[in-house]
């Protein structure tokens, strides 16, 4: 059987589809391990894994580090706002701080694009990106697409549509990369101040209008619009993003077919979906972060696999 | 690399058939005794002996389960070849049940031990008992043997017992196979 072709992960983007065919077959036997009257196995338990977030976080947070204690691995969290980063330490000298400790995992979320790699450039162990700025959320592209194929049966030759923040969103580029490896045919749907300038130079298609891009789609993934990262307006108000592309209940009910419908969460309520659409029962929102602790198993496990 | 025929399709239906037998006499109707296939060689030899055992001896409700052990092996991050998981079916809690492990070879005795653990998280066995088609005599690294085998065999390091399961009884054999390599 072959092993991952990476090190590392760090973004969709490096992998090969032979590494997401690997990685999906192993999170279906860990999803199997999560739904067991005992949901623990023992393969990490000499182990140890270091959940570094330097940027906020919940979901992601408590997913990873349920699923390395699934694993019966070792370990430790921290955030920023606890740490000496505070007190001006650099990143470099913070994770070798922490790798002198005998950490061999670190699961990494930062503000700024590109951290994972400098850390899998200077330091010795296996480098999991969490999120670094706009660029990659890795597992959550993997979960999505997984979400899909769980839903839907495979991924290839679906037609999925990512709308809203697309130009700050790391988890619509992990997305894309996910979605056009495993051969989905993808759009992005946004207000236009909100969409890349090349985007389509990743192989997909754009529509500002929210109606045609649904009509077109089997699966619609709203992304939640990141106020945090936007230094000046984008759009009027959220209550024109939320007229224009916010889906409640009437949208979905008027649409030809019955689609798919997922985000990655936060949800702000009334804003991308409204709270009937995302308690409906097209969405798979919780199914998505179910995925998601399956899919961080089988990628710590698949990368785990490599310290020798 | 040689091959040596050690059963032939028929030896292993009249085993099969002996080792049902010896199921049937140790546990009646079944009633409170489930079959659990370890992953992945076991897993066709637990449905064969489940077949027979419905089929030609009329167990009613008979349940059995495949097991799959990799993620609690011991050998995780020890050996060159990557360990590939397969799936698991127990949809039964096996608490209090008398369970019958079934595997095609019993060698070092690290897959029963790895499953001995993995079974746990389906529930308390009251009973785990070992069935095996062929059982390797001194090769064992840990203190496990099987309840009812099929054969035993003395085979040397580079020596490996292949199991082969064709699409017709008359096809399955077992072989004896030598490798350049010690395993």
């Amino acid at each position: 059987m072959s092993t991952l072709s990476v090190d590392h992960l760090l973004g969709i983007k490096y992998l090969q589809p032979q590494d997401i065919a690997l990685i999906f077959q192993t999170a279906d036997q860990f999803k199997e391990v999560i739904n067991r009257p005992i949901k623990k196995v023992p393969s990490l338990r000499d182990i140890t894994v270091a959940n570094i977030f330097f940027e906020n976080s919940t979901r992601t947070k408590l997913s990873f580090e349920l699923a390395q204690k699934r694993l019966s691995a070792d370990v430790i969290s921290f955030s920023a706002a606890q740490s000496s980063v505070k007190k001006g330490e650099t990143l470099l000298d913070t994770v070798n701080n922490i790798l002198a400790m005998k950490v061999d995992m670190v699961v990494m979320r930062h503000s700024y694009a590109g951290a994972a790699h400098f850390l899998a450039k200077h330091v010795n162990a296996r480098i999991i990106n969490a999120g670094d700025g706009a660029h990659e959320h890795p597992t959550q592209g993997l979960l999505d697409s997984y979400s899909i194929r769980e839903k839907l049966g495979e991924v290839g030759g679906k037609k999925v549509v990512i709308v809203g923040d697309i130009l700050h969103s790391r988890v619509a580029l992990s997305n894309i990369f996910a979605l056009k490896m495993l051969g989905a045919e993808v759009k992005v749907c946004g207000p236009s101040s909100l969409i890349p300038k090349f985007i389509e130079s990743l192989g997909v298609t754009v529509e500002t209008d929210l109606r045609k891009a649904l009509e077109w789609c089997d699966v619609a993934n709203m992304l939640r619009v990141q106020n945090e990262r936007m230094d000046f307006s984008y759009f009027p108000n959220s209550r024109e993003y939320a007229m224009r592309y916010g889906i409640n209940k009437e949208l979905l009910e008027s649409l030809s077919k019955e689609i798919v419908i997922m985000h990655p969460g936060p949800i702000n309520r009334g804003v991308e979906i409204t709270s009937e659409v995302a308690d409906s029962g097209q969405s798979i929102i919780l199914n998505q972060v179910e995925n998601g602790v399956a899919i961080r198993m089988a990628v710590i496990y698949l990368l785990a696999e490599k310290i020798r | 690399m040689s091959h040596k025929l050690l059963l032939n399709g028929k030896e292993i239906e009249v085993i099969l058939n002996r080792l049902a037998c010896q199921l049937l006499e140790k546990h009646g109707d079944f009633s409170n005794t489930v079959l659990i296939g370890i992953q992945p060689r076991g897993a066709f030899l637990a449905e064969r002996i489940s077949a027979l055992l419905q089929n030609e001896y009329q167990v009613k409700n008979l349940k059995t389960g495949l097991l799959d052990i990799t993620f609690f092996r011991d050998d995780f991050r020890r050996h060159n070849k990557s360990l590939e998981a397969n799936q698991t079916q127990i949809d039964f809690l096996v608490e209090d049940k008398k369970v019958v492990f079934i595997d095609d070879v019993l060698f070092t005795g690290r897959s029963i031990r790895a499953a001995l653990t993995a079974i746990q998280s389906f529930g308390r066995p009251a009973v785990i008992e070992l069935l095996v088609l062929i059982d390797r005599r001194f090769s064992r690294d840990l203190p496990i043997q099987p309840d009812y085998r099929g054969r035993q065999v003395d085979a040397i390091n580079n020596e490996r017992v292949i199991v082969s399961w064709g699409s017709d009884s008359t096809e399955n054999a077992v072989y004896l196979k030598r490798t350049q390599t010690e395993l």
